[in-house]
């Protein structure tokens, strides 16, 4: 149960940070709202698929900028501090159970928020549509949370965090948009269990290797 | 693997499939007409480029392991190889799809997802190319090549199968075999893919020779 301890204290150690700075929270909610501020003003009315698009587009974009910092902006000693003292399981599980926790609660906020400038289009199956994006910041956080160990690495991380993580998840963001335009047409919940069951088999893939690799990514 | 056999039998099987592809006698169906030849082109392409790409994973976990230079130089080697022959296997989709579809590109969910999964790994050579120092870029260069086959095979094989596409075995629509890959197209078909393969492999060692040749001379 040490992993479990480790885990545990990596998590509240990162909660504590970043409640003290609330730069992540506040940066992409700031970043969120700016966003869909500027779609309002340029699209005033919207037809239902680029409700859809739009939504992803913004929570992808955010996603990736609220993750991209979790390894790249550790300083060098802070991290040999961290890896004398825990597993690099322990850190990456830390380390995506944090970004997973993040992400959900932006999102939530942004799609709450979202839905208030932009209303949800009629008949839209709204619990499922929620659903669908905790379902899609769970991925987006298991993936960008690896990819972000390994652009750490490289030095100049910033555009590389974009180049590597794009075409990885490009099949996940098809799935997702497809589940939540089903969500959306108000469609029988049980046409998107598909969708459903492939996510979880690509987030469960994605930690599965990632669990397996970082090890060999973390000392230099 | 000095041993010549086997690139004698590949490049008689490729000259074979050429011949007996373009003269034997195939099905007489709708729309496909005469391309159906294609199929003896096209697909192969994507077996061999798989092939490579496993071969890539494989010494990418070995280099891992290892930190041999050699083992690194094999996976991006075969890669490079594999590149060549998705591309190559995308042209001659291309050119299936214009005669067939009407269209070269009509953004087709295969054709789309050929396209990403071909990005995955210039993804990998630009990271390859980000990295200065030899042995942190073979790692780190490994570590993003086994994380990115699971999301190739996905993008290839399971997300078309989920959309509608034009493409045979996909979205709904029956795979060559069921109906019209009969006894005679398999004559041409099987050695045609086995062909390829080893020519891909064929290529791929002569590529991993070159550049450990180049290396030495550094």
């Amino acid at each position: 149960m040490q992993l479990a301890q480790q885990v545990k204290h990596l998590i509240r150690k990162e909660i504590i940070l970043e409640w003290r700075s609330k730069y992540a929270l506040n940066g992409v909610l700031l970043y969120v709202v700016s966003t869909v501020f500027v779609c309002y003003m340029s699209f005033q009315i919207i037809d239902k698929i680029t409700w859809n698009a739009l939504f992803w587009i913004i929570m992808l974009f955010a996603s990736i900028n609220a993750i991209a910092k979790s390894f790249l902006q550790e300083s060098k000693g802070r991290q040999l501090y961290i890896y004398t003292l825990v597993s690099p399981a322990a850190l990456i599980i830390a380390k995506t159970l944090y970004n997973s926790l993040l992400m959900i609660l932006l999102t939530i906020i942004a799609l709450i928020f979202y839905s208030l400038v932009f209303d949800f289009p009629k008949g839209a199956d709204i619990l499922m549509y929620f659903v669908a994006a905790v379902l899609g910041s769970l991925s987006f956080s298991t993936i960008f949370t690896m990819v972000s160990a390994i652009a750490s690495k490289t030095g100049n991380g910033g555009m590389l965090m974009a180049i590597l993580s794009f075409p990885i998840i490009i099949p996940v963001l098809i799935v997702l948009i497809k589940f939540a335009k089903n969500a959306m047409d108000g469609l029988d919940r049980s046409v998107s269990l598909d969708e459903i069951g492939l996510l979880a088999v690509i987030n469960v893939i994605v930690m599965t290797v990632a669990l397996l690799l970082f090890p060999y990514l973390w000392r230099d | 693997m000095h041993k010549t056999w086997w690139k004698i039998l590949a490049a008689a099987l490729v000259i074979y499939t050429a011949i007996a592809g373009l003269l034997l006698e195939v099905p007489r169906l709708a729309i496909l007409n005469e391309t159906i030849r294609n199929l003896y082109f096209h697909v192969p392409m994507w077996f061999a480029m798989v092939v490579l790409f496993t071969i890539s994973v494989w010494y990418s976990v070995r280099s891992l392991g290892t930190q041999s230079e050699a083992d690194d130089i094999r996976a991006v080697e075969s890669a490079n190889a594999g590149v060549i022959f998705g591309i190559l296997g995308i042209v001659t989709g291309a050119v299936w799809a214009k005669f067939t579809w009407g269209q070269f590109w009509s953004f087709d969910p295969k054709q789309n997802f050929a396209a990403i999964s071909l990005l995955l790994y210039f993804a990998y050579f630009v990271l390859r190319n980000a990295i200065d120092e030899e042995q942190k870029r073979a790692k780190i260069a490994a570590i993003y090549n086994i994380f990115a086959f699971p999301m190739m095979v996905v993008l290839l094989f399971v997300l078309p199968r989920l959309q509608d596409s034009l493409h045979p075995g996909n979205g709904g629509n029956p795979g060559f075999n069921s109906y019209d890959l009969d006894s005679r197209m398999r004559m041409v078909f099987y050695p045609a893919c086995l062909g390829w393969i080893l020519i891909g492999y064929w290529v791929y060692t002569l590529r991993f020779r070159t550049k450990i040749l180049e290396n030495k001379q550094l």
